[in-house]
C-alpha cells in the first residue's frame, strides 16, 4: 500500500504488494555478524545466493557471490551452507 | 440438449464442476462427501474433464492449493464434509480475505463428539462469520444447479468472494434421483471463462493480501460486507438468468410456497424445507392458513425478504437442525434479529429438530406447526426454543 492512498474507492479489493528493494527500508544496521567471502576458497556453486533469505547476495557474471551490505541481516545462513567454509561470520565492530 | 440422469446429489456435484469446466480441484476425501471427489477423479482421469486433480494429505491443504490455483487465475473446486470443514478453518478466512471465487460443496455432517456420520447443518453454519457465501439445497437437482449459479455469483467483480453450496449427507449425498443436466453450450454461455482480477504471473510479480495496518484494515472488511450486500441482490438476478435455460427457479433467496396469505410461515434450511412443502399442502386441506419459507442463501441473509414475509404474518416458526450451545438455532436468531425494528412483529417460535441425522418428516413438521398454531391462538410463546421429539 502506498501512503498516497487515501480512499476507501481508490484500494485494491485485497491488498497487494509488488517487490522492491527495500520497501521498509534499509535492514543491514540489524546486523551483530558480518559475512565475509574468502574468494580464494569460494567455488561459485552459488549455494549461498540460492539460501540467502533476504536475496542480498547477487551473482556476478563468473558466478561469485556478492554481499549487499545495506540489506544483508547477518543471519548466517551463507556461512552456514557454504559445503567449502569460505563465508566467515565477523562480530561487527562496535 | 439436455440430459436427464438418475444419480446421487454427490455426483451431481461432480458434474456441476465437468460443467462449469473446472480448471483445479484439490481434495481430501471424507464421508459422506467421497463420491463428490471420487466422481470427479473419474472425470479427470477418463479425459471427460480437462483438469487438474491435487492430492493433498488434509483438508487444510486442500483450501491452501484451492487458493493458490484460484489466485493464479483458474476456477477451482473442493468438498468437504463436517471436520474437514473445521480443519479448513483458518483458511477459509484466508480465501475470503483474498477475495478469491472459489466454490466448494459442503456435504452437511454432524460435528463430534459423539462421533456421527450422519446430517446436520453443524459443520457449515459453525463457518458462518468466515465471509463465504452459503447456499443450502434441498434437493438433487438444485445441488447441480446452484453450483454453476455459485460460479456465476462468486466470479462477478461486484463480489469476489467464495462461496459454499451445502447438502445435507445421505439425506441427497447418496440418495439417487432424476435430475436434468442442461445443453453444455447454454451453460458455456451463462458461465463464461473465469477472468480473474488478478493472476500471480513471474513476470509481473507480486504478492497479495499480506499485512496491513490498523489505518488499513477495517476498509478491507467493509469491502468484504459491501460485496455481501451486492451478493444479495445478484443471487435473485443469477437464479431468474439460469432459471431462462434450465426452466427451474429456486426463488432466489427465500423458496416461498403457499406464504402469500399465511398466517403462519414455517422456516428452514435445506432438505427439510421439500418436507415443509409437504405439510403446508396437508394442513392447508384441513383449512389452515400456513406457508413455507425455505432460506436457501444463509450468508448473506436475507433480511429484507425476512421482513416482507413476516409483514403479512402472525406467527413465525422456525425449524434448525443446529444448535448454537447456550443460545438457540441460527435460523432463529437471525429471524429474530431481522425482525426486531418492525412495528407489528408475529410470534416466533424455534425448534430444534433433526440433529445428528435424526428423520425429520412432514409429519414431523406438521406436528410442529400446530403446536405453533396454538401459539399463535392464545397469543403466546411458552417456550422459545423446543427440542423436537426429544427423549424424556
Amino acid at each position: 500500500m502506498t501512503a498516497a492512498l487515501k480512499r476507501r474507492k481508490e484500494m485494491p479489493i485485497t491488498p497487494l504488494s509488488c517487490p522492491t528493494v527495500g520497501s521498509m527500508g534499509k535492514t543491514g544496521f540489524w546486523r551483530t555478524f558480518r559475512p565475509e567471502i574468502n574468494h580464494s576458497k569460494c567455488t561459485r556453486c552459488t549455494l549461498c545466493w540460492v539460501y540467502c533469505p533476504d536475496a542480498a547476495i547477487t551473482r556476478q557474471e563468473d558466478d561469485s557471490p556478492k554481499i549487499d551490505y545495506d540489506y544483508c541481516k547477518g543471519c548466517g545462513i551463507c556461512a552456514h551452507e557454504c559445503p567449502v567454509k569460505a563465508i566467515n561470520m565477523q562480530r561487527e565492530e562496535e | 440438449m439436455t440430459q436427464t440422469i438418475i444419480d446421487t446429489a454427490n455426483h451431481l456435484a461432480g458434474y456441476a464442476a465437468k460443467a462449469a469446466r473446472v480448471k483445479v480441484i484439490a481434495a481430501y476425501p471424507i464421508t459422506p462427501q467421497t463420491t463428490v471427489v471420487e466422481k470427479i477423479a473419474d472425470f479427470v482421469e477418463s479425459g471427460e474433464m480437462d483438469a487438474e486433480y491435487i492430492r493433498v494429505e488434509s483438508e487444510h491443504s486442500a483450501m491452501v492449493a484451492c487458493i493458490g490455483a484460484a489466485a493464479a487465475g483458474v476456477r477451482t473446486f473442493t468438498a468437504t464434509s463436517a471436520h474437514g470443514l473445521a480443519l479448513m478453518h483458518e483458511a477459509l478466512h484466508w480465501a475470503s480475505g483474498s477475495r478469491l471465487p472459489i466454490v466448494m460443496a459442503v456435504v452437511n455432517r454432524a460435528m463430534g463428539a459423539p462421533w456421527s456420520i450422519w446430517p446436520d447443518l453443524s459443520d457449515s453454519l459453525s463457518q458462518r462469520d468466515t465471509g463465504w457465501i452459503q447456499f443450502y439445497c434441498a434437493d438433487n437437482q438444485e445441488v447441480f444447479d446452484t453450483i454453476i449459479q455459485a460460479y456465476k455469483l462468486c466470479e462477478d467483480e461486484r463480489v469476489f468472494l467464495p462461496a459454499m453450496v451445502c447438502l445435507e449427507g445421505f439425506i441427497l449425498s447418496h440418495t439417487y434421483a432424476p435430475a436434468k443436466i442442461p445443453d453444455q453450450e447454454k451453460i458455456d454461455s451463462f458461465l463464461p471463462e473465469y477472468k480473474s482480477g488478478w493472476i500471480l504471473d513471474v513476470n509481473r510479480p507480486y504478492s497479495h493480501a499480506n499485512l496491513v495496518a490498523p489505518e488499513w484494515y477495517m476498509e478491507f472488511r467493509y469491502m468484504i460486507q459491501e460485496a455481501m450486500e451486492n451478493a444479495k441482490r445478484l443471487i435473485p438476478q443469477i437464479d431468474r438468468e439460469y432459471g431462462k435455460f434450465s426452466g427451474l427457479e429456486y426463488g432466489g433467496l427465500i423458496e416461498k410456497y403457499k406464504c402469500e396469505d399465511a398466517d403462519l410461515i414455517v422456516f428452514t434450511m435445506g432438505t427439510m424445507g421439500s418436507d415443509a412443502k409437504l405439510a403446508v399442502d396437508r394442513l392447508r386441506k384441513e383449512g389452515l392458513k400456513v406457508g413455507s419459507a425455505r432460506v436457501r442463501v444463509y450468508r448473506p441473509f436475507p433480511i429484507e425478504e425476512v421482513v416482507k414475509l413476516a409483514g403479512r404474518a402472525k406467527m413465525l416458526t422456525t425449524i434448525d437442525r443446529h444448535i448454537s450451545f447456550g443460545m438457540e438455532g441460527f435460523l432463529a436468531s437471525e429471524i429474530k434479529a431481522s425482525l426486531f425494528d418492525q412495528k407489528d412483529r408475529p410470534l416466533i417460535a424455534g425448534f430444534i429438530a433433526g440433529l445428528g441425522g435424526r428423520d425429520v418428516t412432514s409429519e414431523t413438521i406438521e406436528r410442529i406447526v400446530k403446536k405453533s398454531l396454538k401459539c399463535m391462538h392464545t397469543g403466546r410463546v411458552e417456550k422459545e426454543t423446543e427440542w423436537v421429539d426429544l427423549r424424556e
